[in-house]
């Protein structure tokens, strides 16, 4: 448990830390050191979970278990690689005149502050905390992304802070029926937050105020994963603000809102007969899948184009996580790592590419392999990755989403289909003139460093190719709890 | 005992009513300072509330909360909007509404429906919670309405902070408050957004010279040529 603290407290150190002393050019190595220091924390706390099984707090306020505990590790591994990627990135942009030492420092906390309202979500074992920390996580990042002032990114920054703000109100509607559930029957209190303790008694809740309160959740919360129609926010956020703040937006922050609605549906799935949760979940998941395919054929802009392709992918998830047998569990359970780790990896390449070319507009983007290849290769690689080419663990994710899909609800697997071919298509048509394309005059080479962005991409591949056996244990685990199969 | 409680029944039915009116009020209100006036108001309005049922259904730690709500709600975030529509110089802009009858046929259809969906949940507590979630979803809903209908910023953020009202009043009355825990957390969250939309004023004024958000309109999916066709115009119109 003292590990879990530490990890909490790390970032909350770092955050004072760095607002204090963010601007002094060693900033970006304390990052750097502090993200270390917590990947190898969460490292030792998946190694104790896994030896130990479900860790709750003394005071039951926390909780590690096979559901949360690689999500944990996966945060601090992307928090990590970001923050190595960002250094020199924001650098450039200082030099470039684009952000001053001021800004920079505001930068550097927040992205502190970002990630331990990341761990908090992760860990929180009661559900208005982790309310709160969602909450939290909005107002970390939105400041980041109007970032370089210009009227596109206030913005973005607009927008991203009142549909989320709406969104996360309601995500709070839904608590408070929930609370209000819980206490007929638990009495009012803390215990009547507690996750573990609501998921014990699930079955004895209100079904009808339980529906209400899942509705609400879901919008709300489903407002931050990006679910079409709240997605409005996610590509304007993501094309404005700095690069290292899309990656772990789109890496961890629609990861952990996901994670939210699943930890409400588990509850939720107890009292309501029916699968009601599933069935919304499912539609919403669709949904937005099939129409982020479609606007990726619109796109012009290289960030914009993977924001979409995140909204495809998270919905991808939810649909899995909809379906709701064990099966399609683990398979949203490993697309959720591989798209985190996949996703990131390429937004740190699309900053490299971006520097590059000067600008973020696709079409004037062209011959990154001719002026840089490890970027052109990493674009490229990281490119048919997400797009689901064997044998990458998109690929293998997706396929099991498919089979999971053609057990339950065989005609849905048609448009599943026919959205990955529109949504391949919709990467594909445009990165080949950028990778290939010829040198334009005078584009040089930028200071970047890829192995990063090699480590997500071989750790996809190798996923891809067979899935670790502690790896795949936890997800086993973490399907059967989530599907509600497992022993109380 | 009976007569108390039924007392303190109608005390919050009354002032459940008194909140759910401001609402209505702020929606149709075209002027900025009446507004935040209106949302103070309201803030007070809620404090009360709190006190109340602390007093009556001794939640200690409701009173807590009722501070925090009157600090917050009643003297700092009224007060920072003043500061700033003055520092501004807003007091004199007007926020059109563009229907108001539609918007207040909306407003009340939208009420018919919290009713419409609180239904169902029959005789679930000892409280007559029943109409107070449906008023206090009304209000949620309405607040959103606000920020719908209105496009100055300002008007956006009251919006926001009416449905983070209705939120806490819901509660309050239903289930005599949240955790302590969580509504520190909330609090704070609440503080920290309402200096951010501060900050936000600035940066907004900066970009497009007025607090307009129909100006904000940069960011669109709009077709290949209408992008071309707004590159073709000459910069910083």
């Amino acid at each position: 448990m003292i590990v879990l603290y530490l990890i909490l407290l790390l970032p909350s150190a770092g955050m004072g830390l760095l607002a204090a002393m963010g601007h002094r050019p060693f900033a970006p190595h304390l990052n750097n050191l502090l993200n270390a220091s917590a990947f190898v924390l969460a490292v030792v706390l998946a190694g104790i979970a896994l030896e130990g099984g479900t860790l709750i707090s003394k005071s039951r306020f926390f909780l590690v278990d096979s559901f949360n505990v690689y999500l944990i590790a996966l945060t601090a591994l992307i928090g990590l690689t970001t923050s190595i990627f960002s250094g020199p990135y924001m650098e450039h942009e200082r030099q470039q005149g684009r952000l001053t030492r001021r800004r920079l420092k505001l930068y550097y906390a927040m992205y502190q502050g970002f990630m331990l309202a990341m761990y908090l979500i992760l860990v929180s074992n009661n559900l208005g905390v982790l309310w709160v920390a969602m909450e939290g996580a909005t107002l970390a990042t939105v400041l980041l992304v109007s970032l370089y002032r210009t009227p596109e990114s206030v913005e973005a920054a607009w927008k991203y802070f009142i549909l989320c703000g709406v969104g996360i109100a309601q995500a709070l509607f839904g608590t408070i029926l929930l609370y209000f559930a819980a206490s007929q029957v638990l009495g009012a209190g803390t215990d009547a937050l507690t996750w573990t303790t609501l998921y014990a008694h699930g079955s004895e809740l209100n079904p009808t105020v339980l529906k209400i309160a899942f509705v609400f959740l879901l919008v709300g919360y489903g407002t931050k994963v990006g679910l079409v129609p709240m997605h409005n926010w996610l590509p304007d956020a993501h094309s404005e603000g700095p690069t290292p703040m899309s990656a772990i937006l789109s890496g961890l922050l629609l990861n952990d809102a996901l994670y939210a609605i699943v930890r409400c549906k588990m509850v939720v799935d107890q009292a309501v007969s029916g699968n009601l949760p599933g069935y919304l979940m499912m539609g919403f998941g669709l949904l937005s899948f099939l129409v982020a395919a479609l606007f990726l054929h619109r796109q012009r802009d290289i960030k914009r184009l993977f924001s979409y392709s995140s909204i495809e992918h998270m919905g991808t998830m939810t649909f899995a996580f909809g379906i709701g047998t064990p099966f399609s569990t683990f398979a949203a359970l490993m697309h959720m790592t591989v798209h985190s780790l996949t996703k990131s990896a390429i937004f740190v390449t699309v900053g490299h590419a971006s520097h590059i070319a000067g600008t973020q507009q696709m079409d004037k983007i062209r011959g990154l392999i001719a002026t840089q290849s490890p970027v052109g290769w990493g674009l490229l690689i990281g490119a048919l990755a997400i797009a689901g080419f064997p044998p990458f663990g998109v690929f293998v994710s997706e396929f099991l989403v498919l089979t999971a899909t053609m057990q339950t609800h065989p005609w849905l697997t048609l448009p599943l289909l026919a959205g990955l071919g529109i949504a391949f298509a919709g990467i594909f048509r445009q990165l080949h003139p950028i990778v290939f394309g010829k040198r334009p005059e005078g584009q040089t080479p930028v200071k970047a460093n890829m192995i990063p962005v090699f480590v997500h991409l071989a750790l996809v591949l190798w996923l891809g190719i067979s899935l670790p056996s502690a790896l795949a244990n936890w997800f086993d685990q973490a399907a059967a709890l989530i599907s509600g199969g497992m022993p109380k | 005992m009976q007569t108390l409680s039924s007392l303190y029944d109608q005390i919050v039915f009354l002032l459940a009513a008194l909140i759910l009116f401001t609402s209505f009020v702020m929606l149709a209100q075209t002027r900025l300072i009446s507004l935040v006036n209106l949302f103070a108001l309201q803030g007070l309005l809620l404090a009360v509330t709190t006190v109340l049922v602390a007093v009556v259904q001794e939640t200690a730690h409701l009173l807590v909360s009722a501070g925090l709500t009157l600090a917050l709600k009643v003297l700092l975030i009224p007060g920072l909007l003043h500061y700033l529509i003055l520092r501004m110089e807003l007091h004199r802009t007007e926020d059109p509404i563009r229907r108001p009858l539609g918007l207040l046929l909306g407003a009340a259809s939208l009420m018919v429906f919290s009713y419409y969906t609180i239904l169902p949940v029959v005789h679930l507590s000892l409280l007559a919670t029943r109409n107070l979630i449906a008023a206090s979803s009304a209000s949620f809903l309405l607040g959103m309405l606000l920020m719908i209908s209105h496009r100055q910023a300002v008007s956006q953020v009251v919006g926001f902070m009416t449905m983070e009202n209705a939120l806490f009043f819901l509660a309050v009355v239903s289930t005599y408050g949240m955790p302590l825990v969580v509504e520190l957390g909330i609090a704070f969250d609440v503080m920290v957004a309402a200096v951010i939309f501060g900050v936000f004023f600035f940066h907004i004024r900066e970009s497009i010279d007025s607090l307009d958000v129909d100006a904000l309109s940069a960011l669109s999916e709009s077709t290949v040529e209408e992008i071309q066709q707004g590159e073709n115009l000459p910069q910083g119109e």
